[in-house]
């Protein structure tokens, strides 16, 4: 009698936080599926929502029907690469953000404010710098995921200490590394002939300009191998929240999950980096509004963080590119602008639930 | 070995738990511990016995060694010199997830990096099994009945205040339903009748056939609630008995450098001990 009343109080919250889960993750699929579209007509040379669906219908052998060469060719050549390259990136960005914080205990974790965005740049740049391309087109990703997964590691053995990060100890590190990756970056801007000079710049903006389907294709298996990976550590991440031996104590392998999700995290913010540079803050804010709304449960948050982050980047890259017409905003400079009051706001509230930094 | 155990073993994702441990059944043990901590030797040689059925108390003054013992047993720490056996196999021959089905530990302070509900957090104690949901329901409820956290189920345990904590901590620990559990100071946060009931509640588990061993500051829990009780000093073995026998004015009185007095209780007999105060 009186279990089965504890049993129901018990399952009610958790049964709310998961249907809001649910309804979360059918709100962010319809937004992306109307987003797309809108975003695909939208820009220099509009083209009707219409239009954009009767093209898709008809290369997908549909229906509908093609456009003059003109629209078309702005619609595949320029406008699709460069959607799918933000909805790919966003993901990546997002997914990482939520993983970081999930594997550093600390919920201001992201690859843009510890530093390994920026590292991952300079493998990406010093490939470019030094004109390497013994890899083809994938010498730019490999380069970023070597660099990236370098710092990801460099950081977590500085900023931890018994099995803990203190956030001071996070954000000193990463204000290290980002100021050695800033200066490495520079060092090659140096030594890098003018060509090179100005497809670097663009790293440090960060932006997706120049987005074709070939650097698509460049980190698609990156993003999409790292994407489908993250899911699968979702339970055991919520287990770590516990204490890295707490989590030992019920059964997680913590020391393969740590490398494993240590490579993931690489995979991903190198997939995002080689092919749009540095855009901090999606992975820090995306989770952080997902936590917000539905818990801190990682089975929705890590792939619900991948999908808002596709659709925020997504907006962001629309808003870059229409705003200020025919101009166009640099794409990582936007996120910071957005992004770095919510970070303020983030750091104060952890200090006062902490009391200081101490 | 074989082939086929293998092969089962690969399908299947996680292992089972260990069969109900029969009374009496040595559950953990330490033979000739030596564990460092860095250079400093914290214990020295020490041994020690559990058995299925009964509460074993580790007491003894700071620095005794008391937590690297149960960090010992609960395959935290490794040893330096000597052995530690959990259901007689060496703890390094054990899987994680293995260890997890035949042990639970509570720590010394309960954390939690992001705000889980009471509830998420007693339900992760589920997290070695691969049972029924309706089992893991029942586990998680029973669990948080017994500790008097069922009322504040849906709130986040960041919310929580020290006591609710470690109440809640406990009850994850319970919900894991493992033979063997681990507890260093589940009293510490407590007030008197949660104290009580959680020494209580590690007999009910002992008579249920489980092992129970527990880190007390309080020497007059341990006297109630012990079957037996090791003193730790110095990270040696005091004495390891029962606490009527364990518990004499003398030996307390020398391992915690301050005069302590053990008499009857004069009206119930029961075993009373506490530091001898001047009036």
């Amino acid at each position: 009698m009186l279990d089965k009343a504890a049993e129901r109080t018990a399952a009610a919250p958790l049964r709310a936080r998961r249907s809001t889960g649910w309804l979360l993750t059918v709100g962010l699929v319809a937004a992306l599926l109307v987003l797309v579209p809108v975003a695909a007509g939208l820009g220099a040379y509009p083209i009707p929502v219409a239009d954009v669906v009767g093209s898709v219908l008809h290369r997908a052998h549909l229906g509908g029907s093609a456009l003059d060469r003109v629209p078309e060719s702005v619609l595949w050549n320029v406008r699709f690469p460069r959607i799918v390259l933000a909805l790919l990136v966003g993901a990546s960005l997002g997914c990482a953000g939520a993983l970081m914080q999930g594997v550093f205990g600390n919920p201001l974790a992201e690859p843009g404010v510890i530093g390994v965005s920026s590292g991952a740049a300079v493998g990406a740049v010093a490939a470019i710098a030094f004109g390497l391309d013994f890899l083809g087109m994938w010498t730019v990703p490999v380069l970023a995921f070597l660099a990236g997964l370098g710092t990801v590691l460099l950081v977590y053995a500085m900023s931890r200490s018994g099995g803990r990060t203190e956030v001071v100890t996070l954000i000193l590190t990463g204000i290290a590394v980002n100021a050695f990756g800033g200066a490495l970056i520079g060092l090659f801007l140096f030594f890098a002939d003018t060509a090179a000079v100005s497809q670097i710049t663009f790293w440090q903006l960060g932006s997706l300009s120049q987005a074709t389907w070939s650097k698509v294709l460049a980190v698609l298996p990156w993003a999409v191998g790292g994407l489908a990976l993250a899911p699968l550590y979702s339970r055991r991440l919520d287990l770590l929240a516990l204490g890295e031996r707490p989590a030992r104590h019920l059964g997680v392998d913590v020391e393969r999950l740590r490398l494993t999700l240590v490579l993931v995290i690489a995979l991903l913010t190198a997939a995002a980096v080689s092919v749009a540079g540095i855009i901090g803050f999606v992975g820090l804010v995306v989770p952080h509004l997902l936590r917000m709304a539905a818990g801190p449960g990682h089975r929705f948050l890590v792939p619900g963080s991948a999908l808002l982050g596709a659709l925020v980047l997504l907006g962001a890259d629309l808003a870059a590119r229409t705003a200020a017409a025919p101009a166009e905003l640099p794409l990582g400079v936007l996120t910071s602008l957005l992004g770095s009051p919510f970070f303020f706001l983030l750091l104060r509230r952890t200090r006062r639930r902490q009391g200081g930094w101490a | 070995m074989s082939v086929v155990p293998n092969v089962r073993g690969l399908l299947r994702s996680r292992p089972l738990p260990p069969a109900r441990p029969a009374p009496g059944e040595l559950l953990a043990e330490a033979e000739d511990l030596h564990v460092r901590l860095g250079a400093e030797p914290v214990l020295g040689g020490v041994g020690v016995r559990v058995r299925a059925g009964e509460v074993l108390a580790l007491v003894g003054p700071n620095g005794a060694g008391k937590s690297t013992l149960l960090g010992a047993l609960a395959a935290d720490v490794p040893a330096a010199e000597g052995v530690v056996r959990l259901h007689g196999r060496p703890v390094s021959g054990w899987t994680p997830a293995e260890l997890a089905l035949r042990r639970a530990v509570l720590p010394q302070s309960a954390e939690l990096a992001f705000p889980f509900t009471v509830e998420e957090v007693v339900r992760m104690g589920r997290a070695p099994h691969a049972a029924p949901p309706a089992k893991d329901d029942l586990a998680v409820a029973e669990a948080m009945a017994a500790t008097e956290v069922t009322g504040f189920a849906g709130r986040p345990f960041s919310a929580l205040s020290g006591g609710e904590r470690a109440r809640v901590a406990l009850a994850r620990v319970l919900a894991q339903r493992a033979p063997l559990l681990l507890l260093d100071e589940p009293t510490a946060a407590l007030d008197l009748r949660h104290q009580e009931a959680v020494l209580r509640l590690c007999r009910e588990r002992a008579r249920a056939g489980d092992a129970v061993v527990v880190v007390l500051h309080d020497l007059a829990l341990a006297a109630a609630y012990a079957h037996r009780v090791t003193v730790l000093h110095a990270g040696r073995v005091a004495a390891d008995g029962p606490p009527a026998e364990v518990f004499t004015e003398t030996l307390l009185s020398r391992v915690y450098e301050h005069p302590v007095e053990v008499y009857d209780h004069p009206r119930t007999g029961a075993l009373v001990v506490g530091p001898r105060r001047l009036p």
